[in-house]
């Protein structure tokens, strides 16, 4: 094809090329919305942000919402879990499964997992610690876990045995993370805004 | 097609001549059909029309069971309950689908380890070969939509489990998880993509599955000795050979009449033997049941997927060399498809000139041993993941690559082979007396 007397290449040396590459190029034009249609579409992406009333959660009780198809835990904790949750907080954090706050609201992400950097802000009139949000997937294999029970009082995924504690900090069985939480706010002082 | 020397096809009537000068696919089908067939196959040589079976009858009723079928979360539960209860003959449909992907892989498993045995995947048959596991990849991935398609607790957890593990990429595994459900969840996009392919992928395996016979008519048939077949001439091969029609299509035939008379016995009546009561509640994505199992088929894969836990020290040193980058939830995603990459490689692993495990004393036990661990590492598949059926799978998956890594490759250099017979002829003599043999 090329010429060898002639380096600087032949006009039929710049045809193949121009020619070769613009049939990349549009074959690539052409595969990528075949391949592109397969990301979330508009409407499941404008799902990604609800608001949750919560004006009907009580202390000691938990809602459970779906969000982006995930179980999103509303917790209001009584006083006595927030002392609870404290209490179980070891000195060396370094010493848990996942030192880690695994909390999206933190820009920075290796904010250490004590309670303070797990719970939600608190609305006025209430104390700290009383709000803790988090996606009720299990980090071990995606399983939900119930509330309210295991070894440490707070979440326990019955598939393959991980206990998590009343901060949602993993702290036996086999699941590598804590629980996430994800990126919410007050909008008042009784709605949480999600995402 | 063949190599072996054999007759050609000769149109003979006018109307034959006639479209054989424009399109010779008779002639192509009586090639097929009229294949030299080493004359000594036993009966571990009938799975091929089993699978061929297999095939045509999951296309046959998948295409009937997509005429009642709706890809819609909301409706997809209730449209199997349809099929179930309103349409004619539906529950008897939907049964020989369900079962028919189980006899689909019991057959396939059963043709694999033949090939394994009898050292099929040698040269000159690798290319076979490897067709053969990309059509048992495609097949477990179609298996894997086809179960999620009812829309039951199983299929939705089972999708949840099995799309998570491409999220255990480095990187971009996000990324690649969420373009493969089409959002951030198993959800409807997921469900509508999962019936679309599954009824796509049985036709790229009907595909591969004739490049698969074509390969192996172009190399001959392997057989339980592995000796070649003789084709200097066509007297020769004669007198090793019969062709496949008649002789061999009935023996398989018969063989597929035994085999579907379980068949139905299990589709008749125990249907929901095989499948998970889970699968009968419909989809919840705020509840995951208990014990989430795959189907049986997939559970020697799954327990190799569990076995390599953060504890075990390769998946220690893997961690500690990769700062990280695998840990082990990826290591065991890799271990899972290594698994099957190992299998595939057999061909350039296995280092004996002796092809047929019969004439191989210290190959057969290892080979018996990696059947066994096969069996086991399927029931623990279907275990808690807890000890001690962790440390059995932990085993179990280990030998699955010691026998491909390090067993296959050193029997050939320190096993002593036993005589084989010159031809296949003098097998089958040695196997039916001379005066038994009909006459010619």
């Amino acid at each position: 094809m090329s010429n060898i007397e002639n380096i600087e290449g032949t006009r039929r040396d710049f045809i193949y090329y121009a020619t070769a590459g613009a049939g990349a190029v549009a074959t690539g034009a052409a595969v990528w919305p075949l391949v592109n249609q397969m990301n979330p579409s508009a409407d499941v992406q404008a799902l990604s942000s609800v608001r949750v009333d919560v004006s009907g959660v009580d202390p000691g009780t938990q809602l459970t919402v779906k969000w982006l198809g995930k179980p999103v835990f509303i917790r209001h904790r009584t006083g006595a879990e927030i002392h609870k949750a404290k209490e179980q907080e070891p000195d060396d954090l370094s010493s848990l499964p996942d030192p880690l706050a695994r909390n999206a609201n933190l820009g920075d992400g290796k904010a250490l997992a004590t309670d303070e950097n797990r719970v939600m802000p608190s609305p006025e009139g209430e104390g700290a610690g009383a709000w803790i949000v988090q996606v009720g997937v299990c980090s071990h294999l995606g399983c939900v876990p119930l509330g309210t029970s295991g070894d440490f009082g707070g979440w326990f995924c019955p598939c393959h045995g991980s206990h998590y504690d009343l901060s949602g900090r993993i702290r036996k069985g086999p699941a590598p993370e804590n629980l996430i939480v994800p990126v919410a706010q007050w909008v008042d002082n009784t709605t949480i805004k999600l995402g | 097609m063949s190599g072996i020397p054999h007759d050609h096809y000769e149109p003979r009537s006018n109307i034959e001549k006639w479209l054989h000068s424009r399109l010779p696919v008779i002639g192509l089908l009586y090639g097929t059909l009229m294949i030299p067939t080493p004359k000594n196959l036993n009966w571990w040589w009938i799975w091929g029309i089993v699978l061929a079976f297999c095939l045509a009858l999951q296309i046959v009723t998948g295409i009937v069971l997509a005429m009642h079928y709706t890809p819609h979360v909301d409706t997809a539960f209730a449209s199997i309950e349809h099929i179930m209860r309103n349409v004619n003959s539906g529950h008897m449909i939907r049964y020989l689908h369900m079962n028919g992907a189980s006899l689909f892989f019991f057959a396939v498993y059963i043709h694999i380890f033949r090939g394994l045995y009898y050292g099929s995947y040698k040269p000159p048959r690798e290319i076979t070969w490897i067709i053969g596991m990309l059509i048992y990849l495609l097949m477990m991935g179609t298996a894997f939509m086809g179960y999620v398609l009812p829309w039951g607790q199983m299929s939705f957890w089972g999708a949840t489990v099995i799309t998570g593990l491409f999220g255990a990429i480095p990187f971009i595994g996000e990324y690649i998880q969420t373009w493969l459900l089409g959002g951030p969840a198993v959800d409807n996009a997921t469900l509508n993509r999962f019936f679309s392919l599954h009824y796509l992928l049985p036709f790229v395996i009907a595909a591969l599955v004739i490049l698969h016979i074509w390969a192996f008519h172009t190399t001959g048939n392997n057989n339980p000795t592995g000796v070649e077949v003789r084709r200097e001439s066509k007297a020769e091969a004669d007198r090793d050979t019969v062709p496949f029609w008649p002789y061999f299509v009935i023996k398989d035939l018969f063989a597929l009449a035994v085999i579907l008379v379980v068949f139905f016995a299990i589709v008749g009546f125990m249907p929901n033997y095989l499948g998970h009561p889970d699968n009968y509640i419909e989809a919840n994505p705020l509840v995951t049941p208990a014990h989430i199992v795959p189907e049986w088929y997939f559970l020697p894969f799954y327990a190799i997927l569990r076995a390599f836990t953060s504890d075990v020290w390769v998946v220690m040193l893997a961690n500690w060399i990769t700062g990280g980058i695998i840990n082990a939830k990826f290591f065991g995603v890799l271990a899972m498809f290594g698994a099957i990459v190992v299998m595939a490689l057999a061909p350039w692993l296995d280092t004996s000139m002796v092809r047929s495990g019969r004439y191989r004393p210290m190959f057969k036990w290892w080979f018996w041993l990696l059947v066994a661990d096969f069996v086991v590492l399927t029931w623990c598949g279907a275990q808690p993941a807890e000890p001690p059926y962790s440390t059995i799978s932990l085993i179990g998956s280990t030998y699955w690559f010691f026998y491909f890594l390090i067993i296959l490759p050193l029997l050939g250099v320190i096993e002593k082979p036993e005589p084989r017979p010159s031809t296949v002829e003098e097998d089958f003599d040695h196997h039916y007396s001379k005066s038994e043999t009909p006459a010619e």
